[in-house]
């Protein structure tokens, strides 16, 4: 019996394994599509960034409550995971609690310690699925965010609910393990002086007291392998998810943005033809610009601005799939709370939707396979684009240093100088600024005119 | 009591009599050409007078940094604008400058370097507080401010864009007035809607105008004053207070309107 349980388990590990992997490289090529740029620059300066904002988790302070029930869930989750080293080994090497008698001393305060964090993520799955249906926090409800509609809820509601179930299953695991302990059935009883009860599992004997030893022994392997089978389950799913933060998170806010938030990136392309246009020496982009990782040039220049997610840089689309969908963006965004369509947090779901679908063409028509759609006009319309004040109140929220800005001033510069599809006020804009010199239609001589008033 | 005498050197006069200012204040278009934003650049030169700042203007030289352009997409335009103007001041040496616009403030200092125009920008609000620090600025002589209720409307490209928060505070609190808060500040400022070239064309369909969510919020503190410092944020916040009729009781102005009437000038 115990031989059919290490087979299975193992077999268990080697397809999530595969799976993830496939995923893994599935991904990476889909963020390999964006346009080069030197993110490996100032790794001090990165380091910390991603200590503070992605280990520290800084920016989810913002809101003290929110921010620590978050962090229960993150120390839950990094902590809670080196059970699963134990867990792991005792199901392939067909052992019951392997390091319980090789570290006796720290063994039961390290599960006390588990317990404790998994009672609190469970209390705080609960917390936010009553924030997300009861409370109804207005930046997580569909009937309010379009883009939330469907399947994006269903994954929220899924996410919450396989946390609580894990951690049920651990929970009682250990209760039941006890009871077995106690009453000193087979392999279980061996622990028995060695293991004490834990701090929180303890109060959920009671509820196996009147299990038979066998229905006992049945809960608690079926306890076990659900806890196991369900976390492996959750990290193959988890990269289908909103919840790939977990991982992407981390390498996320380490390749962020540096330069103050009101720098818009500059396109070297068009210097060198601006410096032709009026005659000045072209001169080499002092701090890269385009420059790949090798300090080559792009061989072609491509469009100007961003039709699709290949002309975007790889960061915004690494941004896209880090996206927990918080919706804190979109939430601060002035034009969404004043009723616009634009949605910070729908630009980054839409590059991500168009990325996937991307790589759903690849699996149906081979590796090369491109539709005729594009991010722009299919996913994202120039209504949207068209209502962002460049706040940057999205850039700020995002409690992962996501930028959606960056696209969306992306886009627009392919809608201004590729398709000529400015509003006609921004084109008369544009007419003032390049005959008057100014945004409005006044004469340029008239304008030192006001000094005259200094004195009135 | 003397009659003051306010002057407005150019950077050409003060190349031609081979003098270097030690700030070039950049004007900007909407305090060259928007009659509101006109009395804030007056405001300001008045302060820089009544200092004894050696400064000067580029005058009929300046030409739009090219920012509107560039956040609406015409990255040429842009380009075109910053190439001209960075030889201007390349040409005239100009080391530091000062401008009474956040979106100039940004463009210069963010975006002008990497097309070889490198210069110390800073915002008005910081050169006013500078000057009140070392105590060459004395809110004096003019309006008493006391026990007025001011509330502050952070700029976005002054604020999240580059991190000037604490500025324009200081300045206020030199005015000895209450300085009242809004829900949203600082880094979590709402913005006025002007931004993004949003100034220079109709909103997008929605429900209901930015700057009007923005101006209820700052009645809501229940200040006499909104203060700002950016001429965009100077028109969306006074036809906000306009579009809820309260023009006659509360007042927008630019901080260093503030200070040119503390000290009466």
């Amino acid at each position: 019996m115990e031989i059919v349980q290490q087979i299975l388990f193992t077999a268990a590990l080697v397809a999530t394994a595969w799976f993830i992997t496939g995923r893994v490289r599935l991904i990476a090529k889909a963020i390999r599509l964006g346009r080069a740029e030197n993110r490996f620059d100032h790794a001090d300066e990165r380091l910390k960034t991603m200590l503070l904002v992605a280990f520290g988790q800084k920016k989810m302070f913002t809101n003290l409550l929110v921010g620590t029930m978050h962090f229960v869930i993150y120390a839950g989750f990094i902590i809670i995971n080196i059970e699963i080293l134990e867990i792991i080994l005792d199901g392939l090497l067909g052992t019951h609690r392997l390091f319980a008698p090789l570290i006796t001393a720290v063994y039961p305060v390290l599960i006390d310690v588990f317990e404790v964090l998994a009672f609190g993520v469970l209390a705080v799955c609960v917390v936010f699925l009553c924030r997300r249906f009861i409370a109804r926090v207005s930046r997580l409800q569909a009937s309010r965010h379009r883009e939330l509609q469907g399947w994006p809820v269903s994954d929220a509601t899924i996410i919450l609910t396989a946390e609580i179930l894990l951690m049920i299953a651990f929970l009682t695991w250990n209760a039941s393990d006890s009871v077995l302990r106690d009453r000193g059935v087979g392999h279980y009883g061996e622990l028995q002086g060695i293991v004490p009860d834990f701090l929180v599992s303890q109060y959920l004997k009671p509820l196996f007291t009147g299990f038979s030893d066998t229905a006992l022994v049945a809960y608690e392997r079926a306890a076990w392998w659900l806890h196991i089978l369900g976390i492996l389950a959750f990290a193959v799913y988890v990269t289908y998810s909103k919840h790939l933060h977990i991982a992407l998170g981390f390498p996320n806010v380490y390749f962020s943005d540096l330069q103050p938030k009101g720098e818009m990136q500059n396109m070297p392309e068009i210097t060198k033809e601006v410096q032709l246009a009026l005659g000045l020496p072209v001169t080499t982009d002092p701090d890269g610009g385009q420059v790949n990782d090798n300090g080559e040039q792009p061989a072609e220049i491509g469009r100007f601005g961003a039709k699709d997610v290949e002309d975007l840089k790889w960061i915004n689309l690494m941004n896209a799939y880090s996206c927990t969908e918080c919706g804190r963006c979109t939430a601060a965004c002035p034009a969404n709370i004043t009723g616009k369509k634009l949605s910070p947090r729908k630009i980054m779901m839409d590059t991500r939707d168009r990325l996937e679908d991307i790589q759903k063409g690849w699996k149906a028509n081979g590796p090369d396979y491109k539709d005729d759609k594009s991010l722009l006009g299919d996913y994202i319309t120039a209504e949207e684009l068209n209502a962002c004040t460049t706040c940057q109140a999205c850039v700020n929220a995002c409690p992962i240093n996501i930028n959606p800005l960056d696209i969306i001033l992306q886009l627009r510069r392919y809608r201004v100088m590729e398709e000529s599809q400015a509003p006609a006020s921004w084109n008369a804009m544009f007419s003032n600024i390049e005959n008057n010199m100014a945004p409005w239609k006044f004469s340029p001589s008239d304008r030192f005119n006001w000094a005259d008033q200094v004195n009135s | 009591m003397l009659e003051k005498t306010y002057t407005v050197p150019t950077m050409a006069d003060m190349a031609a009599s081979g003098e270097e200012p030690e700030i070039l204040f950049w004007v900007g278009c909407a305090g060259s050409f928007d009659d509101r934003y006109k009395r804030v650049t007056i405001a300001f030169v008045r302060i820089l007078n009544h200092v004894g700042i050696k400064f000067a203007v580029l005058g009929p030289e300046e030409a739009c940094t090219g920012d509107p352009a560039r956040r609406a997409g015409n990255e040429f335009l842009f380009q075109m604008q910053a190439m001209a103007n960075i030889q201007v001041l390349n040409g005239y040496n100009v080391k530091k400058i000062v401008t009474a616009c956040p979106h100039c403030f940004n463009t210069l200092k963010n975006e002008y370097p990497e097309l070889g125009g490198t210069y110390e920008v800073i915002h008005h609000s910081q050169f006013l507080q500078g000057l009140i620090d070392e105590g060459r600025v004395k809110v004096e002589g003019g309006q008493s401010f006391k026990g007025r209720k001011i509330t502050f409307h952070d700029s976005c490209y002054l604020g999240r864009a580059n991190k000037v928060y604490e500025a324009p505070r200081e300045v206020l609190a030199a005015l000895d007035a209450d300085l009242v808060e809004m829900k949203r500040v600082r880094a979590n400022g709402l913005c006025c809607g002007a931004g993004g070239g949003q100034y220079f064309k109709e909103p997008e369909p929605g429900t209901k105008d930015v700057n009007v969510e923005r101006v209820e919020e700052a009645l809501a503190t229940g200040a006499d004053t909104i203060a700002v410092a950016c001429p965009f944020c100077m028109t969306m916040m006074s036809d906000g207070v306009k579009n809820k009729n309260r023009e006659d009781s509360v007042r927008v102005y630019d901080v260093s309107e503030l200070i040119a009437q503390g000290q009466g000038l």
